[in-house]
């Protein structure tokens, strides 16, 4: 195999407001070569790729493509370079066929016409030379996701790709798609195309790469040839040896049961998840994006219908698909997006909190009970720190943590049993993380009972009292605080 | 306190400044239409004004709880019509003044209730939904009706359209006391709170364990009562009930809402900017009547108002983004 040299990319550093996504990271690609990215969610992953493909610019670093140092602008401009990049999520037309969709922009016409004859014929060309057996004229809507996924991959090869960066390809393929998928990758190799390959699938990755780096925290941790590595190995380098003693905590887990979860399934999604909860006790979920955490809580709570399962609050079954009955047991949910699930933004602080409570501070005819309000608004938004002017200010213009802050004061108003909370620290400062932090540990050691599900593994692996790993909606294994490492936690979510 | 929080309450103080702003632009209209002809500031007019835009007023106050929920009611105006044509044939079947007028409001509150069900339960987009149940319910106008117009009622019709209580006409009243209990209910009640709180996010209120489903019917409900309310006034003024009463009423009264500073994507506004609204459509329409000017040009000016208003609220929401980026 030729080892002449694609790509270099040389001290990449970019920073978001608040977070440093990727510090010097440098990176070199041959031709005919398949390089694996591995890394945890939040590694730099995506950042890095988003780099190449033009979507953002780096603030430091060189990038030499063939040799030349060149600046990428724009996706248009990686493009015209010949990056081509296979997205996660599929952006097909579904009611266009699947010739206008890979050709998509450079559709043949004359004087404005399209010249159909033209375009299928073009499209069978490169449908066969990648070796995909598909009908040019079919709608892209009748075809199943792996055909898409193909239809994908024809397209961002139709321009004369030199540079290939697949990302999580085979997330949405069945095994045979997968392998025609690797089929693919190794006549794409041959001619001469380097290929970025990302996933979270390691033993995929030691199928089909030639050699493998590692991200941690925006930093290239390890670079490894893949005959020479292990999946322990690149998983030790993914996790790093970083779960600080910070969340040191006593065991708070008392006997009683207040949650139980039999058999639960969400059709297509979550498979037969049974667990319960203790009083006192914080379970940890942890896996992968797509893997079925936020799914499965989504169905525990009711905000989205079950297939099959039951769920009981200290005893008492709660209907399926009812929020209302959900609160009414002792259950709350803190939902991943707090901005679209959470908040009335345009509200003030006041009444986003008292909302769940509101028919308990109900007065004559059914008047709210200002004075209790907004004593109690006061008292919680003192518990919680959140800093605003006053109750009254609009939750809008609040910092991320603050916001977040109201939401746990809205839940904690309610003085829940069950807290099921779904990434609470997502795009919050440091500070307000170890404030949520302590807040937690705290509702467990008053006798709530937390579940905790977070893509950041140091939050999930010292919070946590038990830590259920989830794979593919099910429940792929369940440790003890004291069993629960990095590394296993790891493996059980990628293997 | 960082700038974002001063921007945060720079929110709230616009929010004042915009309900103001129709206000103001209320008294600078009665200002130079008083300059141009004498007879509009005579106390004839004035309640001449606020007696036609009373029932404009009570389908814009139903119209508001829908409108702040996030949702929209074009039913109003045939359910107006059809309310009217329940009524007169009740009150024509020998019932006294009072059956007939409870009927009637009960069978509005009743066709609000099915707006309801169809919205909740089909999952149907309130647009959708009430612009099947607005040519339904004009339908059933004509039908019970057989198309011609009702006419003989009890005295009390006439009182309620036509009376005066201290010198006042008896619909300003009602609509002084139907706007007082809407103001009541919306700012005061839980049920209210539940208006603005649906209006401004639903899948987090759904998500908060309150029975969204439950609270749209009863704001469905509300428009229908009001509305409801409304035909009777209509009925006593007009002393006869037609199955066309009330046709194109629903884009006034949603004209109205929205005039007086309520958002069509819910979660702002309130009954008194709806009161606003319908004041500043009545007087123009009154003014430019003073003025001999021709019917058709009237409704030109009105729909230019509509937009001019609207577009001011843009403007001053942009401004409120700003505050935030800031």
């Amino acid at each position: 195999m030729s080892a002449a040299e694609l790509l270099r990319m040389e001290g990449i550093s970019k920073s978001f407001p608040g977070v440093k996504a990727l510090r010097g990271v440098s990176l070199r690609l041959d031709q005919g070569e398949v390089l694996g990215v591995c890394g945890e969610n939040g590694a730099g992953k995506s950042t890095l790729m988003k780099i190449l493909s033009g979507i953002y610019q780096a603030e430091t670093g060189e990038i030499r493509f063939a040799g030349q140092p060149v600046k990428i602008s724009s996706p248009r401009h990686a493009e015209g370079l010949g990056i081509a990049i296979v997205h996660q999520e599929l952006n097909l037309v579904p009611h266009l066929t699947v010739a206008e969709n890979i050709l998509m922009g450079r559709i043949p016409s004359r004087m404005g016409i399209v010249s159909k004859s033209a375009m299928f014929r073009r499209a069978a060309e490169l449908l066969a030379e990648i070796g995909f057996d598909l009908n040019p004229h079919a709608a892209a809507r009748d075809l199943g996701i792996g055909q898409q996924q193909a239809v994908e991959l024809v397209k961002s090869l139709s321009t004369e790709a030199r540079i290939v960066i697949m990302d999580e390809p085979t997330a949405a393929l069945s095994p045979d798609e997968a392998d025609k998928l690797f089929e693919v990758i190794e006549r794409l190799r041959h001619r001469g195309i380097g290929i970025i390959y990302i996933s979270h699938r390691l033993e995929e990755v030691m199928a089909i790469t030639d050699r493998i780096v590692v991200l941690r925290d925006g930093e290239m941790v390890g670079e490894r040839k893949t005959t020479d590595t292990t999946i322990p190995e690149i998983v030790n380098l993914m996790v790093g040896r970083k779960v600080e003693n910070l969340f040191d905590h006593e065991s708070t887990v008392r006997s009683e049961v207040l949650l139980e979860v039999q058999g639960l399934s969400r059709d297509g999604r979550v498979y037969d998840v049974s667990f319960s909860l203790r009083r006192g006790e914080v379970v940890g979920i942890a896996g992968l994006m797509g893997s079925g955490r936020t799914e499965l809580l989504e169905a525990i709570y009711g905000a989205a219908p079950r297939s099959a399962g039951k769920v009981r609050v200290a005893g008492d079954q709660v209907a399926a698909a009812s929020p209302y009955d959900a609160i009414s047991k002792g259950m709350v949910f803190l939902p991943e997006d707090r901005k679209t699930q959470a908040l009335m933004l345009s509200q003030s602080i006041r009444k986003n909190i008292t909302l769940p409570i509101l028919s308990r501070l109900k007065g004559l005819f059914g008047t709210v009970a200002v004075g209790r309000e907004m004593s109690l608004v006061e008292d919680l938004s003192r518990q919680l720190k959140v800093k605003a002017p006053s109750s009254e200010t609009v939750v809008q213009g609040l910092s991320g943590g603050n916001q977040q802050k109201v939401v746990l004061a809205k839940w904690i108003g309610t003085k829940p049993k069950v807290l099921l909370l779904d990434e609470p620290t997502r795009g919050i400062d440091v500070g307000a993380k170890a404030e949520i932090y302590e807040l937690i540990r705290r509702l467990a050691a008053d006798g709530a009972g937390v579940v905790l599900v977070s893509s950041e593994l140091p939050e999930v692996l010292g919070l946590s009292d038990r830590v259920l790993v989830m794979n593919k909606g099910r429940v792929a294994a369940e440790f003890d605080r004291a069993d629960a490492t990095p590394d296993s936690v790891m493996l059980a979510a990628t293997r | 306190m960082s700038s974002r929080e001063i921007g945060a309450r720079q929110i709230s103080a616009k929010a004042y400044l915009r309900r103001l702003g129709a206000f103001t632009g209320l008294i600078l209209l009665c200002a130079g239409l008083a300059f141009a002809t004498p007879v509009f500031l005579t106390v004839n007019n004035l309640l001449n004004v606020l007696r036609q835009v009373s029932v404009i007023s009570l389908i814009g106050l139903g119209e508001t709880f829908v409108i702040l929920s996030g949702g929209i009611d074009l039913s109003v105006g045939s359910m107006l019509g059809l309310t009217g044509i329940v009524t007169a044939l009740t009150a024509r079947s020998g019932a006294g003044f009072a059956t007939a007028a409870l009927t009637g409001v009960l069978a509005a509150g009743l066709m609000g209730l099915v707006n309801g069900l169809v919205h909740t339960l089909g999952r149907l987009p309130s647009f959708i939904t009430t612009l099947g149940t607005m040519a339904v319910a004009r339908g059933l106008a004509y039908v019970l009706s057989k198309g011609v117009p009702i006419s003989g009622f009890p005295g009390g019709f006439k009182v309620l359209g036509q009376g005066y209580f201290l010198g006042i006409p008896v619909p300003v009243i009602v609509v002084l006391i139907m706007a007082l209990i809407c103001s009541f209910v919306l700012t005061g009640t839980v049920f209210g709170r539940y208006v603005y709180a649906i209006g401004s996010n639903e899948r987090a209120v759904k998500l908060t364990g309150i029975r969204v489903n439950l609270y749209k019917n009863l704001i469905f409900v509300a428009s229908g009562l009001l509305t409801g309310v409304a035909a009777l006034i209509a009925l006593g003024r007009l002393q006869s009930a037609h199955p066309t009463s009330g046709s194109g009423y629903e884009l006034n009264a949603i004209a109205a809402v929205v005039i007086g500073g309520a958002s069509l994507s819910g979660g702002e506004g309130g009954p008194w900017g709806t009161i606003l609204g319908a004041l500043i459509m009545g007087v123009i329409e009154n003014g430019l009547t003073l003025l001999n000017v021709n019917a058709f040009w009237q409704q030109v000016v009105i729909g230019s108002v509509i937009i001019l208003a609207v577009l001011v609220d843009r403007l001053s929401r942009a401004e409120r983004t700003d505050a935030i980026v800031k």
